[in-house]
């Protein structure tokens, strides 16, 4: 309920209220992955599937924390008139300009891309021709992308409206404002231009009762045509701050369906979740069917946002779901490299040192007595009634890995009759195929009879094997 | 049915549970049941809700605690527990007392090693037997056992928003803890504590304008924590560690519930219950100073033998517990 910053996307949705015609579209968590494989102690490989948008409500930000330390970037996937663009977000002090700053856009791709859900393939050897089997890695990249005058400062004051701070930084003309009560300061932004949804006033009094400030950002054309891009940059600051939160709840004054909010969590010390709701892990690491790769509807994309959809209602859209942490120094294997130190130190990881210069593009690496940087990825889907709160964090002393990875196994041709061992290979094949199935179609919702048609495998089939081990279907 | 549990409890205890007649129909059998169950040791209840709650977060909450930890939180505590009794020599009371310690700590705690919970139950046992004041131990011992982990120990963790906010869940520890709560008699601490705490958010929530109607969602969904009704119902109701007289206790639980709403709200860190509860342990004796009350001592005896022992020194007291067998002063009652 108190607020320390906002997620651009709850912004986006009071944007979206704002400006009528705007149309927004995500910047979507790219589900590809890519293998670049230090296939040590992984022996399976990465599969590249989508290249769309997953989540086209989805929001993103990055969070940086340590100890009172924090970084907000917030990405904005607006894409209607730039002349309509305004983002309001309460953040707990003045901030200065140098506290302000847009990192690229590049960023969040990149973060996405070595967090994101993956695909790993493994093939079964010859049983008849015992090898290893080979390799081969395929990839794909993840996709994703961006005024008015404010109103006299005569007015504000009558309002009780302090500019307390004014600037441009980058594209962006940004205020900072204090108020004193939530109808002048609606006022104020209405009178400014902003079309401010009914019900917004009541949004913004709690933040305004708990002291904070207002950070309003809206386009600089001229800056923004010299840049020569239609889209916006994303949008960061930095303050301390004992309050470790994202508030959500604005951004739902006129909300409609479940949004999707993606957040990346860098701390040194542990993996993050939420206090005030249940942080759970999506089901993972486990074999589903091989055709995944390769069917053109029901494909991995297709797959992971089913089976997160699946989840989230399962759920009735009152957890946080965690879909990756790892110590941002490796990852086994990785979907895509480790962001470089420079581009750490870009979103705000202040604790990072060297390793730039000269190789600014060096994966992170680490340092035997740096601190570590941590990556939580948490993804929510909500409702105004199932997250009544805003966001509360902690960070925990959990150091476990987790990886949302789902794996292929393809099985290998051979005839029953090839060699003694080709019998059992098979029935064992065709015991495997079928829980596969059925573990798709529990995990996603699909119809169990269309599933085992999509992989070649018949309901006969299974019964067979599960007369042969005295298995109920 | 209140009194007709009551009045068969009383049989029970009068004339033994099998010397009673055949339950003639199910609603009968669950009246039986219950009046039976009001005849045994507190502590069994709470061992059994707890290792319910324990269950249903491992199968269904999506805990993060594995069946090792689980096995050497209990294997360490229980064998703490019967060290120090014997080195004290004491009479053996049983383990119960350390199996709630140890069900509470694999509820509670989350580590990412397999030697914090065990260590941790050894401290929390021990300091039952060693952090003693006036006859009393100061410490309950979960909520120091995870008040060390988090302080002391690396890779450890409490998830207060573990439970989620689901309303059945919520009844579920209202309705399990108000059993527990009401054999030990300590009932009120449990809905002061929570009255207070949940008052003090709908205060701080009307201060800071927040319009009326979701007041209540707010407050509901603060409710609905099942960190916050276990905290209340099976840690701050543990009348060992709380104090003695009925007025102290509600002060007690009022100074709890203020400490743990600003320890959240003021000072925005996370589990305000768990570290209000540990930071006002010195209260504890000093409110038994000023305010003399009958300390709780646990049923000593195992609870079969009150029910056949149909003796006229347990007639007056058939159903309650504890009140019936003062413990010497300064003896331990583990």
């Amino acid at each position: 309920m108190s607020a320390s910053s906002l997620s651009h996307h709850q912004f986006a949705a009071l944007i979206c209220t704002f400006t009528a015609p705007a149309i927004r579209k995500l910047a979507l968590p790219a589900i590809l992955l890519a293998a670049t494989a230090p296939a040590s102690a992984f022996c399976g490989f990465y599969v590249g599937k989508a290249d769309a948008s997953l989540f086209n409500e989805a929001s993103k930000v990055v969070m940086v924390r340590d100890g009172d330390r924090t970084t907000i970037n917030m990405l904005n996937d607006f894409q209607g008139d730039l002349k309509e663009f305004a983002l309001v977000v309460p953040v707990p002090e003045v901030l200065k300009k140098e506290q302000v700053r847009t990192p690229h856009k590049v960023l969040f791709d990149r973060l996405d891309a070595y967090s994101a859900p993956r695909l790993a393939e493994y093939f079964d050897p010859d049983p008849c021709v015992p090898r290893l089997a080979d390799r081969r890695m395929q990839m794909a990249p993840a996709a994703a992308p961006a005024g008015k005058s404010m109103a006299p400062e005569d007015s504000a004051k009558r309002l009780g409206v302090t500019i307390e701070a004014q600037y441009t930084v980058g594209a962006y003309d940004i205020v900072i404002l204090g108020a004193k009560e939530s109808d002048g300061l609606e006022t104020w932004l209405t009178q400014s231009g902003y079309r401010i949804p009914p019900g917004a006033s009541k949004a913004l009094a709690p933040y305004i009762r708990q002291g904070m400030k207002f950070f309003v950002a809206k386009v600089n054309l001229e800056e923004q045509a010299k840049t020569g891009s239609n889209f916006l940059s994303p949008l960061a600051f930095s303050f301390k701050s004992e309050k470790f939160m994202l508030p959500i709840r604005l951004g739902m004054v006129n909300a409609k369906g479940p949004q999707d909010l993606v957040v990346w969590m860098l701390t040194p010390k542990g993996r993050v979740e939420t206090t005030n709701y249940r942080t759970v892990k999506l089901p993972a690491n486990m074999d589903i069917p091989a055709y995944i790769k390769t069917d053109t509807k029901q494909d991995f994309a297709a797959f992971y946002k089913t089976m997160f959809q699946t989840q989230a209602a399962r759920e009735q859209y009152r957890v946080v779901f965690t879909e990756y942490f790892w110590d941002m120094s490796w990852c086994d294997p990785c979907a895509a490299n480790p962001l470089s130190a420079q581009e750490l130190r870009n979103l705000g990881v202040e604790w990072v040192k060297g390793d730039g210069g000269g190789n600014a593009a060096r994966p992170f690496r680490g340092d035997g007595n740096a601190r570590p940087v941590l990556v939580t990825r948490l993804h929510l889907r909500y409702t105004p009634e199932t997250f009544p709160e805003d966001l509360m964090f902690q960070e925990t002393g959990d150091r476990q890995n987790y990886q949302t990875r789902y794996v292929l196994r393809h099985a290998v041709k051979v005839a029953p009759d090839a060699c003694p061992q080709a019998p059992a290979y098979l029935a064992q094949v065709a015991q495997r195929k079928e829980k596969e199935a059925q573990m798709l179609a529990s995990l996603t919702g699909w119809d169990i009879t269309q599933v085992r048609q999509s992989y070649g495998i018949t309901a006969r089939q299974a019964d067979s094997w599960q007369r042969l081990f005295n298995i109920a279907p | 049915m209140k009194n007709s549990i009551t009045h068969t409890a009383e049989t029970i205890a009068h004339q033994g549970f099998r010397a009673t007649t055949w339950p003639r129909t199910p609603f009968h059998a669950l009246v039986r049941a219950a009046a039976w169950l009001k005849t045994c040791d507190a502590r069994l209840y709470q061992i059994v809700f707890l290792a319910a709650l324990l269950t249903i977060g491992v199968l269904a909450r999506d805990f993060s605690l594995q069946w090792q930890q689980m096995a050497l939180t209990f294997a360490a505590g229980l064998a703490a527990q019967t060290l120090w009794v014997r080195h004290l020599r004491l009479p053996h009371t049983g383990l119960l007392s350390a199996l709630i310690t140890c069900f509470g700590l694999s509820i509670l705690l989350r580590a990412d090693s397999w030697w914090v919970h065990p260590l941790v139950a050894v401290l929390a046992v021990s300091a039952k037997f060693t952090l003693r004041f006036n006859g009393k131990h100061l410490f309950n011992p979960a909520n120091l056992g995870v008040i060390l982990a988090i302080t002391l120990l690396p890779g450890t963790w409490i998830s207060p928003g573990q439970w989620g906010s689901d309303l059945a869940a919520a009844l579920l520890f209202i309705a399990l803890g108000s059993v527990v709560t009401q054999r030990a008699r300590r009932v009120d601490t449990s809905w002061i504590f929570l009255a207070t705490f949940l008052a003090l958010a709908a205060l701080r929530l009307w201060w800071i304008e927040v319009p009326p109607a979701r007041i209540g969602t707010l407050v509901l969904h603060q409710l609905q924590n099942g960190a916050l009704l276990l905290f209340a119902f099976f840690m701050l109701s543990d009348p060992m560690t709380t104090p003695n007289h009925p007025g102290a206790r509600v002060f007690h639980a009022v100074a709890v519930a203020l400490l743990a709403w600003a320890w959240q709200m003021l000072l925005y860190q996370p589990a305000g219950p768990v570290w209000a509860l540990f930071l006002l342990v010195p209260l504890v004796p000093l409110l038994d100073h000023f305010f003399a009350g009958k300390r709780h001592t646990w049923q000593a005896v195992a609870p079969h033998a009150v029910t056949r022992a149909a003796t006229p020194a347990v007639t007056h007291v058939p159903a309650s517990i504890g009140q019936n067998r003062a413990t010497p002063s300064g003896k331990i009652a583990a």
